[in-house]
């Protein structure tokens, strides 16, 4: 039998972006001995590339703000079927955790009376987000990496995890190869916590890096635990679309926040047109109202343009089929247009939105104090995850948790922006703390050399066959087909033709050889991570079918309206004994009096 | 469609050679595409690293017809197509696997830097106040990705080999934004001068020439660090009263 390099740890932590970071500092300052295991360097998570800013009613720029409101407004974005324990609590520790990384070194900007600043976002009714220009998820990834590094946290970079290993029921435990000469590692652990980011790789367009595959979708699901809302997923508004070989880079909500204006190619400001009923009392009557409220007149209110993601995203898709995009299939996107308002506009937009100054000049060419930008919706985050417990994070496999946009609930049927930021520090922390406290009820479990033999065998065929199937061309189709089938706007024929498809990739699957050897190889790093995005695409796929109605980042076009029947339910995917994926309707446990009464009281 | 040709270095640290490749190149391609088009199709193996292909994470540097850049943000338009485009790995690390090169060191070194130590707070509710003026400066250190690519410039570094005394220029910049974080209390001034070496540096600017965020390292974070250095341990005032101060 193979001997592998084992580590032991009481807490093992699966992912290093800012829920993973979150969650091991939390761990480690209670004492325990923690595990971080990262795909890439450290700080280079797809935490990094969050732009806009952390949510937190902190209520430094508008004294108005409080928890209530945040709450209300997280839940009436995510159209009532987030869990509202983890809104609840989302909204009350948010401002707690930001303070706290202030205290850890990060440097936001500032209100003229030397507080935290915060901006304007979608769907939040008062500016509420704290942030450092347009790049605060790196100042937020470094806060924490750099407060991490002392904290006695063993980091294991350019590691991937490839299956968890259980001892009966328990997960104990994680097989994981290293990159730079694929050799296999086991880390045992009491308990573990995914916190792996999203699956923006099942998509072609998408702002997500080569890391977000799914892996800790994938690996919950296939120990047993159950995913949840899977339908979900937030296709951001605004993103690049033109060079091509930039399609699908973020552009930041901020940008609207700022006053930045969605216009077709008549010049029409089409986001006036079409203002859903639960938001028209909320929402500029006018441009001049609108533009107040983003220079921070209390009494305006916000421009339609910073409705939530999901229906502004729509918006954009229906002038783009009804012929009126751009010449590369956007909207535009004009900042440079509040020169007309305030007399330093160049400098302004490069003070409050460097690193989209920076991207627009460099990608494309272009100025964004002098000209719109061209934009298009792009796959962002998924709502969806693994289905945790509010309070601890706990899955529903005993020894692992989960945090971040890996886990589900907090969001519902819609994120808002800058709820990620917020949603990461406080169930990251949740988790690191939850985590500990099973682990010290535990001694460290079996490792079964049987499972790991099974894994190791899977993962290692591949260079064994002689197939002709490159994996690189099978994650494009399966990218292409997703954006085809099971994109922004869905329905049942397609999304049947989708399954039909995911199941002839998965057979390519099978056939797939590498060239090479297994040091550093990423044509074999691909053919791995495939297993976890086919296995996300069906999940999604299923879970968009059964959902028969539209709500959120769900659109069908055969069930175009939303449906109260569907707003009492969640939708749960499991594995069951044979191998299949099992999906159950799951009532939504009633809301407690006092956060109903919130929620009426708030409109 | 235009086609470009490149020669990727491939190798490990037992050697390597120069290996030709030809692509399609689309508009507003930048060289990382070229090199994930390349990896797609003709060299699965082929090493690299990248992450955010925005130039906000810092992963895909490398030395591009010799000059140290980000892969993700060098748009093919920028370089001559006359002849092949050069990709080799960072110089001044040891090389792991074609472009991928080991920069643990890095992070080995930020680890000994002291930690941030704040003030007490300022309000009864754990809150500080800083001044937006206040801030600015140690704002633009802190938009650093961590590419690493004024280290492979510094010659301390990539000639000299002096890791073992030297932080180099990234750790400078870390190091200022911590002393003129203005909550920050401790002081690493004695560090970097002996543990550091400031005194290495000698300013020839280069690291401020590759910064992709546009940080200027020398003369806003190196120079004003060794004036204080300077001040603190060689300004003969200070010197002479430190013979009265109590150690």
């Amino acid at each position: 039998m193979a001997e592998y390099q084992t580590y032991e740890h009481d807490v093992l932590v699966i992912g290093a972006g800012g829920a993973g970071l979150r969650a091991a500092i939390e761990a480690s300052a209670a004492g325990v001995s923690v595990g971080l295991v990262c795909k890439s360097l450290l700080g280079k998570a797809h935490t990094v590339m969050a732009e806009g800013g952390v949510a937190a009613a902190m209520a430094n720029v508008d004294d108005r703000d409080n928890w209530r409101v945040h709450f209300s407004d997280t839940m009436r974005g995510g159209q009532y079927v987030n869990n509202w324990r983890m809104a609840e609590l989302h909204a009350k520790e948010a401002p707690d955790r930001v303070r706290e990384l202030e205290a850890w070194g990060a440097v936001f900007d500032r209100t003229k009376d030397g507080r935290i600043l915060q901006r304007n976002f979608g769907g939040h009714k008062y500016p509420r987000l704290a942030h450092v220009g347009d790049r605060t998820g790196l100042e937020m990834i470094r806060t924490l990496q750099d407060h991490g590094i002392h904290q006695g946290i063993e980091v294991y970079m350019e590691v991937t995890v490839i299956g968890l290993l259980k001892d009966g029921e328990r997960v104990t435990g994680a097989f994981a190869y290293e990159r730079e000469h694929g050799r296999f590692r086991i880390f045992k652990a009491k308990a573990v916590i995914l916190a792996t980011g999203g699956i923006g790789r099942a998509y072609k367009i998408t702002s997500n890096s080569w890391e977000g595959t799914g892996d800790g979708h994938a690996l919950a699901y296939d120990a047993g635990a159950e995913l949840i809302d899977m339908e979900f997923i937030q296709f951001h508004p605004t993103g690049m679309v033109y060079p091509p070989s930039v399609r699908g880079i973020l552009v930041t909500e901020g940008v609207r926040g700022e006053g930045g204006i969605l216009k077709n190619s008549e010049g029409r400001r089409f986001m006036f047109d079409d203002i859903p009923d639960n938001y028209k009392d909320q929402t500029a009557d006018s441009p001049e109202e609108g533009w107040r409220y983003t220079q921070g007149d209390k009494n305006a209110r916000r421009p339609p343009e910073l409705l939530t993601r999901d229906h502004v995203a729509r918006c954009i898709v229906r002038e783009v089929k009804a012929g009126r995009g751009t010449p590369n299939g956007g909207v535009y996107l004009d900042i440079a247009w509040i020169k007309e308002k305030i007399s330093n506009a160049p400098e302004h937009i490069k003070k409050k939105l460097p690193s989209m100054y920076h991207q627009f000049k460099q990608l494309a060419d272009l100025d964004i104090t002098e000209q719109p930008m061209e934009v298009g919706p792009t796959t962002h985050y998924i709502m969806g995850g693994i289905r945790v417990d509010a309070e601890t994070q706990a899955s529903t496999v005993p020894g692992l948790f989960a945090a971040g946009e890996c886990a589900a609930g907090i969001n519902g049927a819609n994120r808002l922006g800058g709820n990620s930021l917020s949603d990461l520090l406080v169930f990251g922390k949740r988790a690191g703390e939850y985590a500990v406290e099973f682990a010290k009820e535990q001694t460290q479990g079996e490792i079964n050399q049987s499972q790991i033999e099974e894994i190791k065998r899977r993962a290692l065929e591949a260079f064994e066959r002689t197939g002709s199937e490159n994996p690189f061309h099978i994650q494009h189709d399966l990218q292409a087909m997703m954006q085809d089938l099971v994109g922004i706007v869905r329905n049942e024929d397609e999304m049947q033709r989708a399954l039909v498809g995911i199941k002839e990739l998965q057979e390519r699957r099978k056939k797939i050889s590498l060239t090479g050897n297994i040091d550093f190889n990423p044509s074999w790093h691909t053919a791995l991570d495939l297993h976890n995005l086919l296995t996300v695409s069906e999940a999604i796929t299923r879970a968009a079918i059964e959902r028969k109605e539209s709500r959120g980042g769900q659109y069908r076009e055969d069930y175009s309206a939303k449906n109260a029947e569907f707003g009492k339910v969640n939708f749960t995917i499991k594995k069951e004994a044979g191998g299949n994926m099992q999906i159950e309707r799951v009532p939504i446990p009633e809301m407690p009096a006092e956060l109903k009464q919130i929620i009426e009281e708030m409109g | 469609m235009a086609k470009a040709a490149f020669k990727i270095w491939r190798g490990s640290s037992e050697g390597g050679e120069f290996v030709s490749y030809t692509t399609e190149i689309s508009p507003g391609m930048v060289v990382l595409d070229a090199v994930l088009q390349i990896q797609g199709e003709q060299a699965g193996d082929l090493a690299c690293r990248w992450n955010c292909k925005a130039g906000k994470c810092g992963s895909c540097s490398a030395e591009i017809n010799g000059n140290p850049k980000l892969m993700c943000m060098t748009r093919m338009n920028t370089l001559p197509t006359d002849q092949p485009i050069t990709v080799e790995p960072m110089k001044a690390f040891p090389l792991k696997k074609d472009l991928v090169t080991d920069v643990s060191w890095n992070y080995r070194v930020k680890e000994k830097i002291k930690k941030f130590k704040p003030r007490p707070p300022d309000a009864p509710d754990g809150t500080w106040r800083m001044m937006q003026e206040d801030i600015d400066r140690v704002q633009e250190f802190r938009k650093c990705i961590e590419c690493f690519l004024c280290q492979d410039v510094c010659h301390v570094l990539r000639d000299h080999h002096k890791h073992e005394e030297f932080i180099g220029p990234r750790f400078l910049v870390y190091a200022a934004a911590l002393e003129m974080h203005p909550l920050d209390t401790e002081n690493r001034l004695r560090d970097l001068k002996d543990e550091s070496n400031i005194g290495l540096c000698n300013i020839t600017k280069c690291c401020t020439k590759v910064c992709p965020e546009g940080i200027t390292i020398t003369d806003n974070a190196i120079i004003p660090l060794k004036e204080r250095v300077v001040g603190e341990f060689y300004d003969p005032i200070t010197r002479f009263l430190n013979l009265f101060r109590k150690k």
